[in-house]
């Protein structure tokens, strides 16, 4: 058994954590990780930096930005990661933009992505459709998951299609938002998020964007698997301190 | 070759809709509905009429004697800049919010570089007396002023985009991520045929009035309704789009689309994406752009504000790579002394856009009487102060 399909299956509240690659500095993203999985997260979803990330708020385009700015490349995130999983067993995810695979070629970047260790991929800007007619053969045989994202927009025909696909996890976005807003779970979002709930999907679910307190992780853990922080955590390692100490305090206080 | 939109929205390798699944429910509905609204006899009366009476068509096809003689050919300016707000932008802006109008949206939303875009949409929200919000980069707002100040005056609210590099592509994602925020009364207008499916198609037929007109008028002066050629300059694209349009498919007429070569193409401040891009996807659609090694974009130079965008649209990028229309790139001086010779052979200053368009006539060689139709697809006046200081 692979080890998404392992964590899914002996654990709820599961705590996804988002960091940037080549964030804050160049080589940090080692020391990030690692000290994550040993905080007791999860899994981890490491952003691949991209130049227009449509998809997200302003504190994750400014760590994309920070990120080329020191330097980052698809090379060295392959490397980072192959050093990363010396220590460390929870599942890792990349999420990206569909250009960046384009301009690598898909299916080296597949290959690559498989050989240094990494469990599945979100790349919001590819279309399911585009997906299954091009690429889902070759995501298989490499044993790359995949995970797509719902909205409260998407149709239930449509949730169940993509959680079909979705062979990681359902990525159930809990708002009409780019990443890193600041509010409660509110009256609109819960209805929403029991609606998927009753519809008793096979396909796990995390729940993502807005995500960035002990109160809202608690809460999204209670219509689905777990959930995904992202751009609080970013902020957390704006502070000046260790990343031991960044990473550990912002856990602690999830945790405790 | 076919040179229309596939049901799936690509033109050969190009076009589709990579958007996230947050624009999906959006973009979907715009899809379903564009073609039946905007094909419909009541949209096309109300459309047709506003143009005419509000916008000022049909623009004039004007014959350009002393061009003409200079060039040793026949060639004909289609006199987009004599439209109401000063440029082509306006005949998409018309439909778009006719179209956004019958499906019930009240705010809307676009992005603009140079300023002719956002004005337009400022314009034409006015008039229908919606609510108007202008992404615009903040280092365009610094250097398009009076169309910042025209905007305000006609009511929009004009929000500086300050991520990324500042420009045009950056009040794009800017105004992409307003629609993620805001899905259910917002529309986004978009300036160009760029962005995902629909939106190149429907674009280039609302522009498609400048070669059906062209059509009507060439019948009328020369007997027959083909040029040899037709100039255009080419950005996003959506003046050569609706220049080309109703002649995709008369191969005897050359289609040439002319593209910013900024301080060169071989400096690092160009804007000519067919000579310097690659395939990719860029703002939700798959055509040619500029990148670097890594698939980040790249940000684009020219003089021009409106022809700085990195990208061309997935028709384009169609008719670049079937070799059916040529492309031809043109200096900030080239641009610049064509501009200061068209405004002295004809009396008409154009945009810096424009005046790309018409420095390809130096670069093209023409038989004696071959009819050449050149795009003007906007006027000057927001382009004296780089047009004056070129003076000195």
């Amino acid at each position: 058994m692979n080890r998404l399909d392992k964590l899914f299956a002996n654990k709820n509240n599961i705590l996804n954590i988002y960091t940037t690659a080549g964030y804050p500095k160049l080589n940090d993203t080692i020391e990030v990780v690692t000290r994550l999985a040993e905080a007791g997260v999860d899994m981890v979803e490491i952003g691949l930096p991209f130049s227009d990330p449509l998809a997200d708020g302003p504190t994750i385009q400014n760590s994309n930005s920070i990120a080329i700015k020191n330097g980052i490349t698809l090379d060295i995130i392959f490397e980072q990661i192959k050093e990363i999983r010396k220590t460390v067993q929870i599942p890792i995810l990349l999420m990206g933009y569909l250009n960046q695979l384009l301009n690598y070629g898909v299916s080296n970047f597949i290959k690559k992505a498989a050989e240094v260790g990494v469990d599945g991929l979100i790349i919001p800007d590819m279309p399911i459709d585009y997906y299954c007619s091009n690429y889902k053969a070759l995501f298989i045989r490499n044993n790359i998951q995949m995970s797509f994202l719902i909205t409260p927009q998407t149709s239930i025909k449509r949730i169940e299609a993509i959680a079909i696909e979705s062979t990681a996890f359902l990525y159930v976005v809990s708002s009409y938002a780019i990443t890193g807003n600041n509010h409660s779970i509110n009256q609109t979002q819960i209805k929403y998020l029991n609606k998927i709930k009753k519809l008793e999907l096979k396909t796990p679910q995390l729940i993502g964007f807005g995500i960035h307190s002990k109160e809202t992780f608690t809460s999204a853990c209670s219509y689905a698997n777990g959930a995904i922080i992202g751009s609080a955590f970013i902020k957390a390692l704006e502070d000046q301190d260790t990343i031991k100490n960044k990473v550990n305090n912002f856990i602690k206080k999830l945790k405790q | 070759m076919n040179y229309t939109v596939n049901n799936k929205g690509f033109y050969g390798d190009f076009g589709g809709a990579f958007i996230p699944e947050m624009l999906h429910h959006n973009i979907n509905e715009l899809k379903e509905n564009y073609l039946g609204i905007i094909t419909s006899d009541s949209f096309q009366k109300e459309y047709k009429s506003l143009l005419k009476d509000y916008v000022g068509r049909p623009t004039p096809l004007f014959f350009a004697k002393n061009l003409s003689k200079k060039y040793n050919c026949t060639i004909y300016l289609k006199r987009e800049d004599l439209n109401h707000t000063g440029a082509h932008k306006i005949n998409n802006t018309i439909g778009q919010i006719l179209l956004a109008k019958k499906m019930g949206k009240t705010r809307i939303i676009a992005e603009t570089g140079a300023g002719q875009h956002g004005v337009a949409t400022a314009t034409v929200c006015a008039l229908m007396n919606l609510k108007c919000i202008v992404y615009m980069g903040e280092v365009d707002i610094e250097r398009q002023a009076p169309n910042v100040a025209r905007m305000k005056m006609l009511g929009a609210e004009v929000r500086p985009a300050s991520s990324g590099s500042k420009t045009l592509k950056d009040a794009t994602n800017e105004a992409i991520r307003d629609w993620i925020a805001n899905p259910v009364d917002t529309y986004y207008l978009i300036g160009s045929v760029v962005g995902p499916h629909p939106y190149p198609d429907m674009v280039a037929r609302f522009q498609a009035i400048i070669s059906e007109e062209m059509q009507q008028q060439l019948l009328v002066k020369t007997g027959k309704k083909n040029p040899d050629k037709i100039i255009a300059c080419v950005g996003g694209g959506s003046n050569a789009a609706g220049a080309f349009y109703h002649y995709l498919n008369t191969a005897s007429v050359q289609l040439i689309a002319v593209e910013a070569d900024g301080l060169g193409v071989h400096t690092s401040k160009s804007a000519a994406t067919t000579q310097l891009g690659s395939e990719g996807i860029i703002h939700g659609s798959k055509t040619i752009l500029m990148q670097n090694k890594e698939g980040q974009i790249t940000e684009p130079y020219s003089i021009s504000a409106g022809l700085d965008y990195p990208g061309i649209g997935p028709l384009h990028a169609h008719l670049f790579k079937s070799s059916r229309a040529q492309f031809i790139g043109v200096t900030d001086q080239e641009a610049l002394k064509a501009a200061y010779l068209i405004t002295q052979k004809e009396g008409i200053i154009p945009a810096l856009e424009s005046a790309h368009a018409i420095a390809a006539l130096e670069k093209i060689s023409f038989k004696p009487k071959e009819c050449v139709v050149v795009n003007l697809s906007g006027r000057g006046d927001k382009d004296m102060k780089t047009y004056s200081t070129y003076l000195k």
